[in-house]
């Protein structure tokens, strides 16, 4: 008893009653009807001493009579239940028969559900805690919890039941009694809670760790002081390796000690890689304090957006997400880049982007917003856009769940607009939506709008505008004003919608329009004096004062725009004016005066009687203005200083207001939270903090023994060499001492190199001869000979393998450059139909101050004469009419060294004479070797050349590639593709073949055969066979020189897939009527005075399809056919003309995506 | 986080209160009435409410708010799908999640409260788990329960919330074993006045009713995994073999679940089973108005199409109408103005058809909006984007089980503008 006494620091008297509690507990069955507070000993009366007043109610009610304690109970007005039916329960409760224990049990947990007080049934409660009945126990524990904070005393009684099934062999009593224990609020027992926390976090059972760190918090609200030693028990607890315990734990780390981002460093990638496994509610806590972790630890990914150096960290990490690097979109904002640091990705950080991922496939809308909002804050611009799909299905869910959702989407559609513009569509309005939710999505409609999309919103806004509902109709006109006023375009016409709208009768929708109107006249008056005119007469029926002052101050504001108009407006008004709303009445005043300083002859009387009006006015807004405005305008003998600058006050030229969304600016909280949500900071709310400078040192992440998996290829790495001695210093540290030195870095400075090294393991042998070279001749940098640049864009996936190796031997003489530098530039071909795909990412060393502009014009001109003053500071990873721009100064260069070089290639003459079919036939006919009809055939003249590899990203190789519809030979499921090679450079390309496509599934290639040799500006073609099996995928494989790879891909328009099948009018029709409904797909359209001749038709048709004529009567009507190349569904296409050029296109085809993928491409084909 | 939880039924009583910390008094839900009074359609409540020292976060599921209060910062979504989750179990465990059967159940409903959240934070939602910890209410048990006195929480403590498959208990046992999916599809679309698809979209499910005994674990495997543009998925499923193979394998809960909900990728086409053929005017000055509508099956593969709904929300200034249905029965409330018609089954030779006049208030000008009309309707055996599934395989056990698979397309949120 002794220890006990201690712990709960109680008189005397009230450990005697424990005491008595439990004998009374464990021999309670023959003594039920004494209650253990009724013992009249002397222990009581000191126990009723130290207890307060209304519990020694209760404590007496027991034995007193009923009268009384109906009588006390009415004293406490709160209490409503019946003492008669208390009594009752007592008895129960006092029986030893378990059946009548729950039943009371139950009826007191359904008054405390229909929130009844039950208090006066504690003592009678608490004797019950040790009742062998299971459900009883738990009723019990549910009324403890509830009353313990109330009846503190008494509570007491029961903790001696919960110290010995701390100790049950059984973990799951163990797990119950803690937190029982932990969830009465009673400050007395603070250090058993402390006690037992602390025993039950090193339990061997991760169930009850798991309750231990639900404790925590509890503990930690009631009594704030035990701070410190919790922070023990919560570090102890992160370092807990089950996925049940880590939940719990983070979120008892974000209650107690959030700022302690320090405790987390150690578990951080045992955090993320567990993550997962963790049941969703713990993902959620976690994510989001993973999130403000990264925000600390880790640099801006967009701070220069074509920097990543992602590839090496990725094939690091083993990682296995391709698609992830297809969402990435070049965005280049490189000029001001090349001064800065080159960005390399933290390791970690990418760790966190990528175990994160797989959870925006959660069912838990919880779960994929925390995922949302990390990736919208911490991924590379590039990257975010993953985000959009899971968001936009979370759309589908709950309408309570559809508010959140759009409430973050509105704010991400400001920043990143491009994200959502494809599911544009999803956030059209029904009219069965709830109005919260309408005018979310018409916000987020709006932050869509753009000049191509905005014709599509207005048409839907216009539907919007005839419901029913009018709080959205309002909403809807406030929308087109915003879009009119971010849209130049479009401002004429949504002026006119809203001057139509005048006309509505509804008045709310007038009134809202006025006032649209208002803010827009307000950019441009000059062109709309006629709807000011027309504004002018609605202030006979327009009552929403609102709308009316609106009106008013339109008048006022641009009366020399209506002069006739605007001093009968006032003259109408002061007739109103007694009558008008407050505001309307201000603008009264306003009007009146601005009348007074333009047209003094006209309104001098008008203007003074309104103010003579205004002056008795009973608002004091407007006596006080009145007053104001008469001194300023009306010249008086004395004073009169400010008159002479009336004008100037009144008619200054007052800027157009700006219409924002009210989202902006909500990001910088932290999204999917709250605080964000209101726009207000709720309570604990943590702030997202601002990126740092410069990233805190990496390697307190390490761990002594790494659990993860790719720890064996770092070691690997290590012993074969310390290869790329270079790469730690792109992280950022500065000057050149890419040495060989790298084992002596941080650790994670080695992996993030060994991920290098991963990246490149498809190495060559050369590249280790360079490496050997790189590290001798580091002498020789800082010569100003013409320096290889290290600068280049890389795409992601294409990292492991394409990273590997290393442009032409005439740079291995100028300079052995840095091994990443190299690695990248492979990959730059991509660019041309991945412009806003793949990421760019762009490195060069750091010693090197100046960074150079065109890897290999530089080549050229440096082997020559170029000294390094050439180098200009610009780069060529930009959008691609930059780089055009930059090329043609380029060039330039290039007729100084070497005069001739057309940068397109050649494409052999066309003999157009030949119609399609009959050259098909021809060169069926001819044709025995692919590599023959490569040099044989020409396209004819419709065939579109397409870039394959830029010359400049080719290092001089420049790749162009047709569709030249002739039957590929080998395989008449394939397509050829011809492929023309140019050599720009001075040196020979050897070896020029395919390597590892990467093709969808059911995709096939026949390669070209190898070509041996192409001289310097010679031009070289070759046919290749691809089966694209009926689908606009891409084909992506290798394009290897002797010396460098280079990822290129094909993708057909939907018009190479197909071709020609002759057939006949008749099976033409027949053919043509098995394919209806679904299959056929008709648009119309207009044809262009051009193109309104059969021959033009046919022409265009053809040009967009490689389909045949087939013979028609009609000569308005054209007919084609084809076949997929593939599969061989036919595709039927037929173009009716009418008068005036008024025309319909079907094409009816088995394969729906195709058929109305070509009648897009048709159609645009003749509206050309 | 979570510190209160009222219930608040539809004539604003609160029938329901739980405190997980400190008791919260229910004066603090007069914020939530006041705005509930607001709102004019009892949806439009805004799901947060901020008040002085507390922030109320409310769900609506069955004419019921849930109701909870919390302090201090926490991402509203979290609260707001825990409390879907809730009713999801009082659903699961009930039946149906009425007022009178919270009532009835008060107890379980308390103990289950109290074991899905902890201080606040969730602790056990999986219904596999709940459901060995308190024995859900049934007819028989009732009855034995009040007879010998014993009781519906689980003797034995539940093992699976500490195993590796915490979403599955353990000691499963079947007489038959059977596994059943239900692929269903639902239609969203925007058709508007002259029949044009504005935007439609497909929107599957796959629920799963699997009574296997013992640890079975399952692969399932589509003919055509492309259809399936973005996925989300049951915890119970492996994702990393989803990525790599496009198979779904799991060890299943127990029970019913809902096994995957998918959107089909955006670039194929969406057939739209029915056309809606419609001619509604209101003549400026005169008191009656046209009505006339006419549905058909369009793009159905051959299948019924069931159970057809249409309900519409007609402009204010329509007293009544008089129609004329040539198949079902319609009804129109002349006080909310809403017209429904249950038309059942489309007859491709017989098309039903509504048509009459609408009488309209005399004076009053013609309404400038037309009506919108919602459809509903099914199809059995026909899964509209084409996804098939290949096949089940049964991996863990050895017994054969029964595996059944059944199609079904419905419309979603279908709406034909006029």
């Amino acid at each position: 008893m002794n220890p006990m006494q201690k712990l709960l620091q109680l008189p005397v008297g009230a450990v005697n009653m424990v005491k008595s509690v439990q004998s009374q507990v464990q021999g309670q069955a023959n003594e039920e009807a004494k209650s253990p507070v009724l013992t009249p000993d002397g222990g009581q009366q000191t126990w009723y001493s130290a207890v307060q007043p209304d519990e020694l109610r209760h404590l007496r009610a027991d034995r007193e009579s009923g009268e009384e304690k109906g009588f006390l109970e009415e004293g406490v007005g709160t209490v409503q239940s019946q003492p008669l039916r208390h009594d009752d329960l007592k008895e129960m409760l006092d029986s030893n028969k378990d059946s009548l224990k729950l039943e009371a049990m139950k009826r007191i947990v359904a008054m405390i559900a229909r929130g009844k007080n039950a208090s006066e049934l504690f003592p009678a409660v608490v004797k019950n805690v040790a009742c062998k009945n299971i459900e009883v126990k738990k009723l019990v524990y549910v009324y403890l919890v509830r009353y313990a904070e109330e009846q503190q005393d008494l509570a007491l009684l029961s903790i001696s039941t919960f110290q010995r099934g701390l100790k049950d062999p059984n973990q799951l009593i163990r797990a119950s009694a803690l937190r029982v224990l932990s969830s009465i609020r009673v400050t007395i027992i603070v250090p058993i809670m402390m006690l037992a926390i602390k025993e039950a976090a090193s339990d061997m059972s991760p169930y009850v760790r798991k309750t231990a760190a639900h404790a925590i918090p509890k503990l930690y609200s009631l009594d704030p002081d035990q701070k410190d030693q919790l922070i023990e028990v919560i570090e102890k607890l992160l370092a807990d390796k089950t996925t049940l315990v880590a939940g719990s734990v983070v979120m008892a780390f974000e209650e107690v000690c959030p700022e302690r981002i320090d405790l987390i460093h150690k578990n951080y990638r045992k955090l993320c890689n567990l993550l997962i496994d963790v049941e969703e509610w713990g993902q959620v806590v976690i994510i989001n304090m993973l999130t403000r972790y990264a925000r600390t630890q880790f640099l801006n990914p967009n701070i220069n957006e074509s920097l990543l150096e992602e590839g090496c960290e990725k094939a690091f990490y083993g990682s296995d997400d391709e698609d992830e690097s297809k969402e990435e979109s070049a965005d280049a904002e490189v000029s001001t880049v090349a001064k800065r640091k080159p960005y390399v990705m933290d390791p970690d950080h990418r760790l966190l982007l990528r175990n994160t991922k797989p959870l925006l496939q959660s069912r838990n809308a919880a779960v994929v917003m925390a995922v949302a909002q990390l990736y919208f804050h911490l991924a590379p611009k590039a990257e975010v856009g993953v985000i959009a799909k899971a968001l936009v299905r979370l759309m589908r869910s709950h309408s309570e769940v559809q508010y959140v959702v759009l409430q973050n989407v509105a704010t991400m559609t400001i920043k990143r607009r491009g994200m959502f513009e494809p599911y544009l569509k999803s956030f059209y309005i029904r009219s069965t939506d709830p109005t919260q939710i309408k005018v979310l999505k018409l916000e987020v409609l709006t932050n869509l709008a753009n000049e191509t999309n905005i014709s599509t919103i207005l048409r839907e806004f216009q539907t919007y505008i005839k419901s029913m509902d009018k709080d959205f109709v309002a909403a809807t006109i406030q929308a087109i004003g915003r879009c009119a006023t971010n849209i130049g375009e479009v401002r004429d016409t949504c002026l006119n919608g809203l001057v139509q709208l005048l006309s509505n009768r509804d008045e709310l929708v007038v009134a809202e329009s006025v006032v649209v109107i208002k803010k827009l006249l307000q950019m441009q008056p000059e062109q709309h004096s006629e709807i000011i005119k027309h504004m002018a007469k609605l202030t006979d029926n327009i009552q929403v004062p609102m709308a009316r002052a609106s009106i008013l101050w339109l008048i006022g504001e641009y009366c020399e725009h209506v002069p006739k108009i605007a001093p009968d407006v006032l003259r109408k008004m002061a007739k109103t004016f007694t009558n008008e709303e407050d505001i309307v009445k201000l603008q009264i005043i306003n009007l009146a005066a601005k009348l007074y300083l333009t047209n003094s002859k006209q309104t001098k009387l008008l203007t003074q009687y309104v103010l003579n009006l205004a002056k008795y006015d009973q608002n004091y807004d407007i006596r006080d203005r009145a007053r104001f405005i008469r001194q300023l305008i009306v010249p008086m003998d004395k004073g009169g200083a400010l008159s002479k600058y009336a004008k100037k006050l009144f008619l200054a030229l007052k800027p157009a207001p700006v219409l924002e969304s009210p989202f902006k600016d909500r990001d910088h909280f932290q999204l999917g939270s709250l605080s964000h949500l209101l726009n207000a900071k709720a309570g604990a709310y943590q702030e997202l903090p601002d990126w740092p400078e410069v990233a805190p040192d990496p390697s307190v992440r390490n761990v002594e023994v790494p659990e993860w998996t790719k720890c064996s290829s770092r070691d690997k790495r290590k012993d074969k060499k310390v290869e790329k001695p270079f790469y730690s210093d792109s992280e950022g540290e500065s000057g050149p001492t890419e040495s060989a030195d790298s084992g002596s870095d941080s650790q994670s400075d080695s992996e993030s190199r060994s991920g290098s090294s991963e990246g490149s393991g498809s190495g060559s042998e050369s590249e280790d001869s360079e490496e050997d070279e790189a590290s001798d001749s580091e002498g020789l940098e800082e010569a100003p000979k013409g320096r290889k640049i290290v600068k280049s864009k890389m795409k992601t996936s294409a990292s492991d393998s394409a990273a590997s190796d290393e442009s032409g031997g005439e740079e291995r003489n100028v300079r052995p450059k840095p091994k990443h530098g190299k690695r990248s530039e492979s990959e730059e071909e991509e660019e041309e139909e991945s412009e806003s795909e793949s990421s760019e990412s762009e490195s060069e060393s750091e010693q090197e101050s100046e960074s150079e502009t065109d890897v290999k014009r530089k080549k050229k001109v440096s082997t020559a004469s170029a000294p390094s003053k050439q180098t200009k500071k610009t780069n060529v990873e930009k959008k691609e009419t930059v780089e055009k721009k930059e090329m043609s100064l380029l060039d330039l260069d290039d007729f100084l060294s070497t005069p001739v070089e057309s940068t397109t290639p050649q494409v052999t003459p066309v003999n157009s004479v030949l119609s399609n079919s009959l050259v098909t036939d021809l060169e069926g006919l001819s044709l025995t070797d692919s590599m023959m009809s490569a040099v044989n055939i020409t396209s004819s003249n419709s065939v579109k050349m397409y870039e394959l590899l830029h010359r400049i990203k080719g290092e001089g190789l420049a790749v162009e590639y047709c569709f030249s519809r002739q039957p590929f030979s080998l395989d008449m499921h394939m397509i050829a593709v011809q492929i023309h090679f140019t050599n720009n450079t001075s040196s020979e390309v050897k070896n020029l073949h395919v390597e590892e496509p990467k093709l969808q599934s059911g995709m096939r290639m026949k390669e070209f055969q190898e070509i041996d040799v192409l001289p310097p500006s010679a031009t070289v073609t070759a046919v290749m066979g691809i089966d694209f099996c009926d689908s606009t995928q891409a084909a992506n494989f290798q394009l290897c020189t002797h010396t460098r790879k280079f990822f290129v891909s094909i993708q057909p328009p939907v018009g190479e897939l197909m071709m020609p099948v002759f057939m006949t009018e008749n099976e033409f029709k027949k053919e043509q009527g098995k394919l209806m409904g679904m299959n056929e797909i008709s648009e119309k359209l207009v044809l262009g005075e051009m193109c309104r001749n059969d021959l033009a038709i046919v022409q265009r048709v053809t040009s967009a399809a490689n389909i045949g004529r087939v013979p028609c009567g009609s000569d308005k009507e054209c007919r084609f056919a084809g076949k997929t190349v593939t599969s061989g569904s036919l595709v039927l296409v037929t173009v009716l003309t009418k008068e005036g050029g008024a025309t319909q296109l079907t094409v009816n085809c088995e394969k729906m995506v195709i058929g109305t993928m070509l009648v897009k491409d048709i159609l645009q084909a003749l509206s050309q | 986080m979570i510190h209160s939880l009222f219930l608040v039924n539809s004539s604003g009583d609160i029938f329901l209160e739980k405190h997980w910390k400190s008791v919260v008094s229910r004066s603090v839900c007069d914020y939530f009435f006041e705005a509930q009074e607001r709102a004019t359609e009892p949806e439009n409540v805004p799901p947060v409410i901020p008040t002085p020292h507390h922030y109320l976060i409310n769900v609506l599921r069955h004419k019921i708010f849930f109701v909870a209060v919390i302090q201090t910062e926490v991402p509203p979504l979290f609260v707001i799908e825990f409390l879907h989750r809730v009713v999801d179990t009082f659903q699961d465990y009930f039946g149906v999640c009425t007022e009178a059967a919270i009532k009835d159940n008060v107890v379980v409903v308390y103990e289950l409260l109290e074991e899905m959240l902890d201080n606040g934070f969730p602790l056990a939602t999986e219904s596999n788990i709940l459901k060995e910890l308190i024995k859900p209410p049934t007819i028989l048990r009732t009855v034995v329960n009040t007879i010998t006195g014993s009781t519906n929480v689980g003797e034995q403590l539940p093992t699976g919330q500490l195993s590796v498959v915490p979403w599955r208990r353990t000691g499963v046992k079947y007489t038959n074993n059977e596994a059943y999916f239900d692929v269903v599809e639902e239609i969203d679309a925007i058709i508007d006045k002259s029949g044009s698809t504005i935007t439609a979209e497909i929107q599957g499910v796959i629920d799963a009713c699997v009574k296997l005994t013992g640890m079975p674990d399952l692969t399932l495997s589509f003919m055509n995994p492309r259809l399936l543009d973005d996925v989300s998925f049951h915890p119970c499923v492996r994702f990393k073999r989803w990525e790599a193979e496009r198979i779904l394998s799991f060890i299943p809960p127990d029970g019913n679940f809902r096994l995957l909900s998918y959107h089909v990728s955006s670039q194929n086409l969406v057939a739209i089973p029915v056309y809606v053929k419609h001619n509604i005017t209101f003549r400026e000055g005169s008191s009656q108005g046209r009505f006339e509508l006419t549905l058909g099956p369009k793009q159905t593969m051959g299948k019924a199409v069931e159970s057809v709904l249409v309900t519409s929300q007609l402009p204010r200034g329509v007293l009544n109408v008089n129609l004329n249905p040539s198949q079902g029965t319609y009804t129109f409330d002349p006080v909310t103005k809403l017209l429904s018609w249950d038309v059942g089954k489309i007859n491709p030779q017989k098309l039903p058809s509504l048509k009459g006049s609408m009488s309209l208030q005399t004076g009053a000008s013609k309404p400038d909006e037309n009506p919108t009309f919602n459809i509903q309707f099914k199809i059995q055996q026909l899964a509209i984007s084409g996804l098939k599934v290949n096949r089940l395989d049964m991996y863990g056990e050895k017994y054969k089980p029964f595996k059944g698979i059944k199609y079904m397309t419905k419309a979603g949120k279908f709406q034909v503008r006029t």
